[in-house]
Parts: C-alpha cells; sequence; structure tokens
C-alpha cells in the first residue's frame, strides 16, 4: 500500500516563486526501507524542484522496475508518474517526450534496471539526446529481490551475505560519456549539498543528462566490505562542489582566481564548479574520461559534474519537429482530407 | 496436345533470379493489364536475400475478379535456369513454358503436354548492349515486349507505363521502350500471335462488380495511409520484412503532408528503435502522454513486444499496433505469408490477458481499419493490434478506390480537460468505471496544476491508481477490464456474411486474406450444387453475430493459414462453442492459400457426407 501524507503544515512555510510551499511536492509516504539513500534522492529532486519554482504538474516522472523505480510515487504528487517496465523506461520516457516536449522528464532508475536488464535501452537513450533528468539510483545490488550483486557492483566488494563479487562492474558513467551523453555527473546521496544542484543543472541541460548517484542500500549492501556502503563512499569519495546559479539570479558570488570553474548553460544560467580533487576542463569528454579512470584506479569515486557539451541538438531538434507539442495537434493539422485521397487513387489506376 | 484457350482468364508465372530488376518489369506487366480494365492480382514469390536466389512473380489474370490465387500455372516464364526443371514441371498441361533459348534447352526436362517457346532473350542483349548491367536490366523489358505480342496486350499502354515510370528520367523512356520493341518483334516474326491465352480489352469488366474505379495497391502503404489519415503522430519501430514498407510509407507520405507550412518542420516523429521492445515502449510513452502513436512489426517483434502489451492492457494505454504476419515459429520463412499470429496476439502477455485484433483483407479495409484503430484505442484505451499479412501487405491488390468522410472527428475517447477536472466535484478516479462499460476517464500529463494526476504502473492499484496489493481491488479491477473487453464488441467491425441463393445448413468462416479465395471457392462449389453461406470474420473480440452464424449452421469451415487452426481454437475458447461442427481447412507452406485447394477441401467433406473434426491439408496433399 501507499499512503499519503497528512496535509497539514505550518501557516509560516516558505513558499517559492509561485507560492508554492515544499508539501506541494511532496508525494506519497516512502516504503522503502528507512535510511535509504533512495529517500535522500527523492528529497534533493524534490527540493530542486521547489527552489527552482517548476509547476508540479509540467513533470512527468518515469521509472522502470526495482526499489529505485518505487521512488517516483514518494515525491511530486501533482505530477504524472509511470512506473513502467524492468529496464524499458527509457523507450517510455523516449515516447512521452515526443508526444509533449513541453513537460519536464524526470526518469528514475537503479543499478539493475540500467546496467543490466535496461543496458540497451539505457545506451540508445543516451545515443538519441532525449531532453530529461535520467537518475541512477545506484546501489551494486538488487534490494527488491534481497540482495543479490548486480552489474555495477564493484570487482570484490561484499553484500551483507559476505559473499566477494567475482565480476568486473559495468561504469554507467564512462559508457554514457563514451557513446556522447551530453550531460555527465556523478553524485553521492548523502551529499544534497552536490546533488541538488546538479539535479538543478540537470534539468535545466537541453539534453539527455546523467547522474549516477552512488545510493547506498542500507539493508543488503551497506557491510565494510561492500564499496557502495555509506561508510565506503565517504571516506572514498573525491568531491566536487557545485553550485548551479538560475538565470535570472544575478551572478554574484566571487570565487578566489583558480578555484573555480563557472560554466554557462544554453538559457543563461550557471554552474560554479569549486575544483578540489579534479582539475580539468568541463567541456573536455576524453578528460572526464581519464579522470573516471585514474580515480578508479586509485580507489576513488569521482563525484560532480563530469562532462557538458557546450551546446548539442536533442532528439526533437534531430527529428525536426514542430515546436508544438505533437499532443496538440488536431484533425485541421493531421489529415490531409478526401481531396489528397483522390489523388492517390489517381496515382494507382 | 490440346491447348489451355483462355480469355482474360488465367495464371502466368515469373521465374526470376533476385536482383536483377525483374520486379519493376515484372509489375509494368501486370499494370498494363489492370489498365486494359482486366482484374489482375501479381504476387511476387521472394527469398530472404538480396541478390542470386530464385525469385517468382505470380499474376493471376481474371475477368471475373477473382482476385485470391487460383492454384495452378498456364504459362511460365523462366529467365532463370536455377529453377527451371521445377518450373517447367510445376506447369498444367496444356499450358506454355517460355524461356530464353540463347542455350539449347536440355530435352530430359522437355514435357510433351507443354508448349516450349524459346526467345533468345540473352543473345538478343549481347546483340543490342555492351554494357554488362544494360544487358541485365533491358533483358526484363524484351520478355515483356515478348508478352505483349504473345498475349495481345496494348502495346501503347505498355508505352504509356514507361512513360510513367521514368517520370523525371525521360532519357530512360526511349531504351526502356525500344528493348520492348526488340521483344515484340521477335514474338511477332517467329510465333503465331496471339497464343489461345490472351487478354482482350474490357471497358466494363466482372460479371458481379464493377470494378472501373478500382486501385492497384498494396496493403502496407494503404496501411501507412490510415495510419497519416487516423492522427499518428509518433512511431516507433525496428526493421523487419514483411512490415518494414508500412513505417517506410508511412515516412514518405508523412515528409509530403505533415509538414508544418509556417515553419517547414515536422508534426510527426518517427524513431527507429534498437529493438521491438524499444519500439512499443516509445509507443506506449507516446499514447500515455496524449499522443496518437503506432509500430508496425511481423511474428519475432510480436514475440518482443508481449511485455509491453501486456502493460498496456493492464495499464490501459491506448496503442496500435500493425502486425504484418508471416510465417513462423522463430525466423520461419521470413519472406512467405501465413495466419500465425492469432492467438499470439488475442492473448499476448503473461496473465489474464486479451487483446482486439482487426482482420483487413483488401488494401482498402487495411487504410479504412490503420485509421480506425486509432479510435478504437482510444475509446477502448487497450492496445489494438491490426492483423495484416505478407500476401496483402506487401503485394499489389485490386481494391476499390480509398476514402474518406472530411466531416469525420478523430474519437480521443475518454479524457478529462482542465475544465472537466475544475467541474467535477467527486475525485478523480483513473480507475472508477463511473459510465458502467469498464472504460474509465484519463487525463494526459500536464493538465492541471492540483487535480487528474495519477500514477500508471503495470503493478496492481485501487481506482485511484494507488498501488494495492488488496485482492478484492485486484479482482474487481481484472473484471472491470473484462466488461471493457465484453463493451469492445459493440465498437469493433462487424463480420460479413453473404448467405447463399438456396437454404443450407453449411457455412464456411474466414478472416483476411483467405477470404477472396474463400469466395472463389464458394462459387465454384456452388456450380456443383452445394450451397455455402459465408462469415468473414474482422475482429476479436467475436460479436453475437458470430456465435448466431455457427448456431445456426451444422457445419462451419474455418478456414485459415496456419497449422493449428488458431482461429478456430479462439473461437472455441471464447465463444463456447462445440468444436465438432467447426471443420478446418488448413495451409501453411508459405504462399498464399489458392481457391482450387480451398474447393477440393470442402468438396471431399461434403460430398463424403461426413465429418471429420479436423482435417489437415497440406499444399502437398492439395496440389496447388
Amino acid at each position: 500500500m501507499s499512503y499519503s501524507k497528512p496535509k497539514f503544515r505550518h501557516p509560516d512555510l516558505p513558499t517559492n516563486e509561485l507560492g508554492l510551499t515544499k508539501s506541494d511536492y511532496e508525494g506519497a509516504i516512502s516504503t522503502l526501507c528507512a535510511g535509504c539513500g533512495h529517500d535522500s534522492i527523492s528529497a534533493s529532486i524534490l527540493n530542486a524542484c521547489f527552489e527552482m519554482s517548476i509547476q508540479p504538474h509540467r513533470v512527468a516522472k518515469l521509472s522502470g522496475i526495482g526499489c529505485s523505480s518505487k521512488s517516483p510515487a514518494y515525491f511530486l504528487g501533482k505530477s504524472h508518474g509511470f512506473n513502467s517496465v524492468h529496464g524499458r523506461m527509457p523507450s517510455v520516457a523516449t515516447g512521452a517526450n515526443l508526444a509533449n516536449r513541453d513537460l519536464i522528464y524526470i526518469g528514475i532508475s537503479g543499478d539493475g534496471d540500467s546496467a543490466s536488464i535496461g543496458l540497451g535501452q539505457f545506451m540508445h537513450v543516451v545515443r538519441r539526446n532525449l531532453n530529461m533528468l535520467y537518475v541512477v539510483e545506484n546501489n551494486g545490488c538488487y534490494g527488491l529481490t534481497k540482495g543479490q550483486d548486480s552489474a555495477t557492483a564493484d570487482l570484490g566488494s561484499a553484500t551483507k551475505k559476505g559473499i566477494a563479487n567475482p565480476y568486473e562492474p559495468m561504469d554507467l558513467v564512462s559508457l554514457a560519456l563514451q557513446i556522447g551523453a551530453t550531460f555527465v555527473a556523478r553524485s553521492f546521496s548523502g551529499d544534497k549539498r552536490q546533488l541538488e544542484p546538479l539535479i538543478k543543472a540537470a534539468i535545466t541541460h537541453k539534453g539527455f543528462a546523467l547522474i549516477d548517484v552512488i545510493s547506498p542500500c542500507v539493508t543488503f549492501n551497506n557491510s565494510v566490505a561492500s564499496t557502495k556502503g555509506y561508510q565506503y563512499v565517504r571516506e572514498h569519495m573525491s568531491h566536487m562542489a557545485v553550485d548551479f546559479v538560475p538565470m535570472r539570479e544575478e551572478i554574484c558570488t566571487s570565487y578566489q582566481a583558480g578555484t573555480t570553474q563557472q560554466v554557462c548553460m544554453h538559457d543563461g544560467s550557471a554552474v560554479h564548479l569549486h575544483k578540489t580533487g579534479a582539475d580539468f576542463d568541463i567541456h573536455d569528454r576524453h578528460a572526464a574520461m581519464e579522470a573516471v579512470y585514474h580515480h578508479k584506479q586509485a580507489g576513488e569515486i569521482l563525484t560532480g559534474l563530469l562532462y557538458m557539451a557546450h551546446d548539442s541538438d536533442d532528439l526533437h531538434e534531430v527529428l525536426g519537429t514542430v515546436s508544438k507539442p505533437l499532443n496538440a495537434l488536431t484533425e485541421n493539422e493531421l489529415c490531409p482530407g478526401s481531396r489528397f485521397l483522390d489523388s492517390i487513387n489517381e496515382g494507382l489506376r | 496436345m490440346r491447348r489451355i484457350e483462355a480469355v482474360n482468364d488465367f495464371v502466368i508465372k515469373f521465374a526470376n533470379v533476385n536482383g536483377t530488376g525483374s520486379a519493376s518489369a515484372n509489375h509494368m506487366f501486370a499494370k498494363s493489364i489492370f489498365r486494359m480494365g482486366i482484374p489482375v492480382s501479381p504476387r511476387n514469390i521472394f527469398p530472404s536475400n538480396i541478390q542470386g536466389l530464385p525469385t517468382w512473380y505470380e499474376v493471376r489474370v481474371s475477368q471475373k475478379g477473382y482476385l485470391g490465387r487460383r492454384g495452378g500455372v498456364d504459362i511460365m516464364l523462366c529467365v532463370n535456369p536455377q529453377s527451371m526443371a521445377d518450373d517447367i514441371q510445376s506447369v498444367d498441361p496444356g499450358g506454355y513454358f517460355i524461356y530464353d533459348s540463347t542455350k539449347p534447352l536440355d530435352t530430359r526436362l522437355m514435357r510433351k503436354d507443354v508448349e516450349f517457346i524459346g526467345i533468345p532473350f540473352t543473345q538478343i542483349c549481347l546483340r543490342e548492349y555492351d554494357d554488362a548491367r544494360l544487358r541485365l536490366l533491358f533483358k526484363n523489358m524484351i520478355y515483356v515486349g515478348a508478352l505483349a505480342a504473345l498475349l495481345n496486350i496494348d502495346f501503347a499502354v505498355l508505352k504509356d507505363l514507361v512513360s510513367d515510370q521514368f517520370k523525371g528520367k525521360e532519357k530512360l523512356i526511349t531504351p526502356n521502350v525500344h528493348a520492348m520493341e526488340l521483344g515484340y518483334q521477335y514474338a511477332m516474326e517467329n510465333f503465331t500471335c496471339p497464343l489461345g491465352i490472351r487478354v482482350e480489352r474490357a471497358s466494363e469488366i466482372g460479371e458481379h462488380i464493377s470494378y472501373t474505379n478500382h486501385i492497384l495497391m498494396d496493403g502496407n502503404t494503404a496501411t501507412a495511409l490510415g495510419a497519416i489519415y487516423g492522427g499518428a503522430t509518433v512511431a516507433g519501430w525496428y526493421p523487419i520484412t514483411p512490415s518494414t514498407s508500412v513505417v517506410e510509407a508511412f515516412e514518405r507520405y508523412a515528409r509530403r503532408l505533415r509538414i508544418d507550412p509556417g515553419t517547414g518542420k515536422n508534426n510527426f516523429a518517427i524513431v527507429q528503435a534498437e529493438d521491438e521492445l524499444s519500439a512499443m515502449g516509445i509507443v506506449i510513452g507516446a499514447a500515455w502522454n496524449g499522443a496518437r502513436a503506432f509500430t508496425a512489426t511481423s511474428g519475432p517483434g510480436l514475440s518482443l513486444m508481449t511485455e509491453f502489451l501486456g502493460l498496456a492492457y493492464f495499464a490501459e494505454v491506448p496503442v496500435v499496433l500493425i502486425n504484418v504476419q508471416r510465417s513462423g515459429p522463430s525466423t520461419g520463412m521470413p519472406t512467405r505469408t501465413q495466419q500465425p499470429d492469432i492467438l499470439a496476439a488475442a492473448y499476448a502477455s503473461h496473465g489474464d490477458t486479451k487483446h482486439v485484433l482487426l482482420f483487413p483483407s483488401t488494401p482498402r479495409e487495411c487504410f479504412d481499419m490503420s485509421a480506425e484503430a486509432f479510435d478504437l484505442a482510444d475509446r477502448l484505451q487497450t492496445p489494438i493490434i491490426m492483423m495484416s499479412d505478407l500476401d496483402l501487405g506487401m503485394n499489389e491488390h485490386m481494391s476499390p478506390p480509398l476514402e474518406w468522410d472530411d466531416s469525420r472527428k478523430f474519437d480521443r475517447g475518454k479524457v478529462l480537460s482542465a475544465k472537466d477536472l475544475d467541474n467535477m466535484d467527486a475525485r478523480f478516479g483513473r480507475y472508477l468505471d463511473t459510465d458502467e462499460d469498464g472504460i474509465p476517464y484519463r487525463t494526459y500529463p500536464g493538465t492541471h496544476p492540483e487535480k487528474g494526476a495519477f500514477f500508471t504502473r503495470g503493478s496492481s492499484r485501487d481506482v485511484y491508481a494507488t498501488y494495492t496489493e488488496d485482492g478484492e481491488a485486484y479482482v474487481h479491477n481484472m473484471q472491470r477490464l473484462l466488461k471493457k473487453f465484453e463493451t469492445a464488441k459493440r465498437y469493433v467491425p462487424a463480420p460479413k456474411i453473404k448467405m447463399a441463393k438456396q437454404k443450407t445448413s453449411v457455412g464456411a468462416l474466414f478472416f483476411g486474406t483467405t477470404a477472396s479465395p474463400c469466395y472463389e471457392a464458394v462459387e465454384m462449389l456452388a456450380k456443383e450444387g452445394h450451397a455455402v453461406d459465408t462469415i468473414r470474420i474482422r475482429a476479436f473480440p467475436f460479436n453475437e453475430d458470430v456465435e448466431k452464424f455457427i448456431s445456426e449452421h451444422e457445419v462451419v469451415f474455418v478456414i485459415e493459414q496456419n497449422r493449428d487452426g488458431q482461429l478456430r481454437r479462439l473461437l472455441i475458447n471464447e465463444g463456447e462453442l462445440p468444436p465438432n461442427k467447426l471443420i478446418s481447412i488448413l495451409h501453411y507452406d508459405g504462399m498464399p492459400i489458392t481457391a482450387r485447394s480451398i474447393a477440393m477441401s470442402m468438396r471431399d467433406s461434403l460430398s463424403d457426407n461426413k465429418v471429420t473434426p479436423i482435417t489437415r491439408k497440406t499444399a502437398k496433399k492439395v496440389k496447388s
């Protein structure tokens, strides 16, 4: 069962530009385990949407199957949601986006959903540069079926059962970079100061935006021998702080020269990257791939915004579709009428 | 030896090598007869190959307008040595075998009861053309010219067709006409023209129907036009024979008809997906979001789509799937026709699932049903699967012209607008059966800031779309889906019933491309004194007319093109009909079923005056 949250709220709750409070962005009560990283990600999405003053009903949430894919029910209750089938959310999102380019599409997937059963669909939605935020809630295990290793589990990492994973991991960030993703980020569910600005930037990005979020499974994969547990991730994270400055705000923050990179987005927003561990050009795909690789070799998880294309065509631009949503077209625009049929018939005689 | 004498009533078959450009020459031959006002039905029998393997083209010419396969071959035109031995054997006694006599024919292959007409096609080409490619291409035009002389085809009609074909490439007209003239002259000088088998121009043709305004069109193109007229804007697809040309034709027409005049941008989106799973996912996503969307596939693709079809059924998303059937199972014979996906489509998906099926039998019906499928899908909020097949989809068929009523509006079904939601006092429940027809109301994403949002899922939910594992709520929902399927009977196309002139207790039931040869077989039997009533099924679920027809007859032949009598099984399963009175007549060798074989099966059964529950007659047994 899903349960709704009580509607009673303190009258002085802060409101955003739309006059909405955070409670307007809530969903049903989560049924995930207490302490699950996925709930923190839901909270970050909620906060990002609230702070960006996004109208909840202009968001469509899509997911596949698994613990991660349940989570869209737990935020933005006024948005339509679609919990589709295992590993197939990318295709459903593609169709949905083609039907109405005016909505914001947030896809929530997991490591099983995206790196195993849905790897093909994941790769192809990246290639299509579909305009969407694609969050992978990556815990290295299958939670809903009680803790089997997933394809992103690191070699040698062990779940609660204590058996070391004998297979090489699949790294969705590296794969996405390799096949031309236009926005690639990695973060940690426990680091909302980094995750929230990344979500904002990803929503603002025109094209496919991947955020691979390490999101520990408290029940099955949070042991000391796990490389996706809270302790390990906190100790091995190479952290890159990120700020997101919306277009309408005056950019007034100043950082010490050489420590900050300011990246402008297509609508005039900006992302500020505070360099710490990684020092590379955010528009350099090759550098991003190298940095991810080198950090992995050093036993570190590189987080932050790793790559963003200067400018790219999303699927609608590639296909040359009209600016009006296709689902709003009527008979007048769509049906050629009987006169054209007469000429068709004539040509077939 | 008695030669076959026939005017405007014969079967001619061309034996060619794949990839030699014969298809367009053969098409021109068929079209020239059509333009002389004579009903014609050409069929391409092609391999899964790009170049080199044998390929055939069979043309039935029928003054009476019989458009199904008749069975047998009266004239064989053979330019492929690979298949020559079998091709000679397949000619009916008294028929003609036209061959390339550049090399002498192996006398062991000769038959006394067939007339051999040798024309040195290769030699003529070697004499006339230096370029190897031209020799290959013009050989086809030379034999078309020779046939014009032998069969009395109006040469002026052929010249017009060449001009039509090379519109915009006028330089090619003269050499093509010249090639035809070479063949024409050779035949005129060396044989008595025309043969006993020939055509004669008919101004008003056909005994029972006038065909003067008919068109010659393939079903896939008609299906694609139906999707254009039905308002499809999103197509997700994956290439597979024999359905590929549906989406290709859709794109071709969309590029002409769906360009926004102001901006030059597209009022459509077509995505070639990574596989059929994704193709169906794209359709579901688009349809969920309020666009009209479709995909086209064939057997193996249908198998892959079953998971998503279950979701669309259970989550109630209106999708349109065009299944152009080919022979299975697995890869089967990918370029041969059958009707083998009836059960797989009707019950696609795990769990209790039923889908609405449409069975077109002519290009006109492909157009009508394809357009209607979008209305039905929106009205019923469920997948609509149109069951075409390779014969209908990829071959040209003579068909009534396409028509469209300009006052027609799309039926978008039960969709609530923001205004509707504002005027609603009650809480919106996505799966509430407000009208008691099993069809609930839906909203498109992004409609209203406060009301109407819901969570679509393939898991069980209550009437407000909230996840639940409550058994009662689950059963309630499943029963409503069953009620909706009952409601569907009111909306789907009704069967076509034709009663015999005399009262009879014998009926015949069929669908799709089986219909045309069945009607012909029934007419053959009528002449022999066997009256048979017919019912052509056009949709599943079956409406009450189907059950009534079966109950009113003692014996009903169920004629279909698969091994297991799948429609018969569906009838028994869904209608609780007595299996004993439903007699299967089956044909599934990959070639379209013939009128002769159907007539023979029915005749056997009726004259023995005994009823065998299932007789499985393959083409081997019933020589076609």
